[in-house]
């Protein structure tokens, strides 16, 4: 199963634009490889990618094959009060896999 | 756009390039020959992604390393200059690697709630190319920003 990481500064004034970083293990199987047969491995990504922040939504990216494996993704927030962000990355499976993270905003 | 810019020579960084020898630096002008090799694929997306509107050059920085040894996994932040209030906003930013088999990359769409139009990742790129981003902005205006990257080994197939 997937791993997931989050991370956020460890000290978050209101009114910051902060950096949220993400990690998730994926192969991001891009669907251009061919196993020792020569056959073609069929592609399986993380197609999507969304974060909303006290429900919120804020991010939501579309993903193509040609974005690393194991997906890094960091962006900003305007950190306006605490909560909690919900992150959520969806498998060309269907599979969503979530994460939640509170932020406590000083 | 001059190619050599942000160049800084150290003894590593030249070695690096030698390394990669004659082919990556007789690289004349990636962008015409990119486009020569498949405009129509290329302006397709672009209208798709677009809506047919054209691209300024400016406000968009394309950040990433000028030679990725490991074109399997390569840093890229793509920052606009943009207030990011109600009034005026990046709405989306699109970063498309010309020539990859598929040139999206990704599509990311933001709001003013994000405060900083800055998004970063690790792509793969299949050879030597430009990377470019688009910033759609909530006056309906887009922008552009380019880097060149060489790649040593590519970072598609096997």
């Amino acid at each position: 199963l997937a791993t997931i990481r989050i991370r956020l500064p460890q000290t978050i004034r209101k009114g910051d634009a902060i950096e949220v970083k993400t990690l998730i293990t994926h192969a991001m199987e891009s669907g251009q490889r061919r196993d020792a047969g020569g056959a073609v491995i069929p592609r399986k990504i993380l197609n999507r990618f969304t974060c909303a922040y006290n429900g919120r939504p804020i991010v939501d990216m579309e993903l193509a094959p040609a974005i690393a494996a194991n997906p890094y993704i960091a962006f900003f927030i305007a950190a306006t009060e605490s909560g909690m962000l919900d992150f959520a990355w969806t498998d060309d499976d269907g599979t969503v896999f979530k994460e939640s993270q509170k932020i406590t905003v000083t | 756009m001059p190619r050599f810019e942000n160049t800084r020579l150290s003894r590593r960084g030249v070695m690096k390039v030698a390394g990669l020898g004659a082919v990556a630096l007789a690289v004349p002008g990636p962008p015409a020959q990119a486009q020569a090799t498949k405009p129509g694929a290329r302006q397709g997306l672009l209208d798709k992604l677009l809506g047919g509107r054209k691209a300024q050059a400016g406000k968009v920085e394309l950040r990433m390393p000028e030679l990725a040894e490991n074109g399997n996994t390569v840093p890229v932040t793509v920052f606009v200059d943009s207030p990011m209030t109600e009034e005026s906003y990046v709405k989306a930013i699109h970063v498309l690697a010309e020539d990859n088999p598929n040139p999206e990359v990704l599509s990311a769409h933001l709001t003013p709630a994000n405060g900083r139009a800055e998004i970063s990742t690790r792509i793969r790129l299949a050879k030597t190319q430009y990377v470019i981003a688009y910033a759609e902005l909530s006056d309906g205006s887009v922008w552009s920003g380019r880097t060149e990257v060489k790649v040593t080994i590519g970072g598609c197939g096997d």
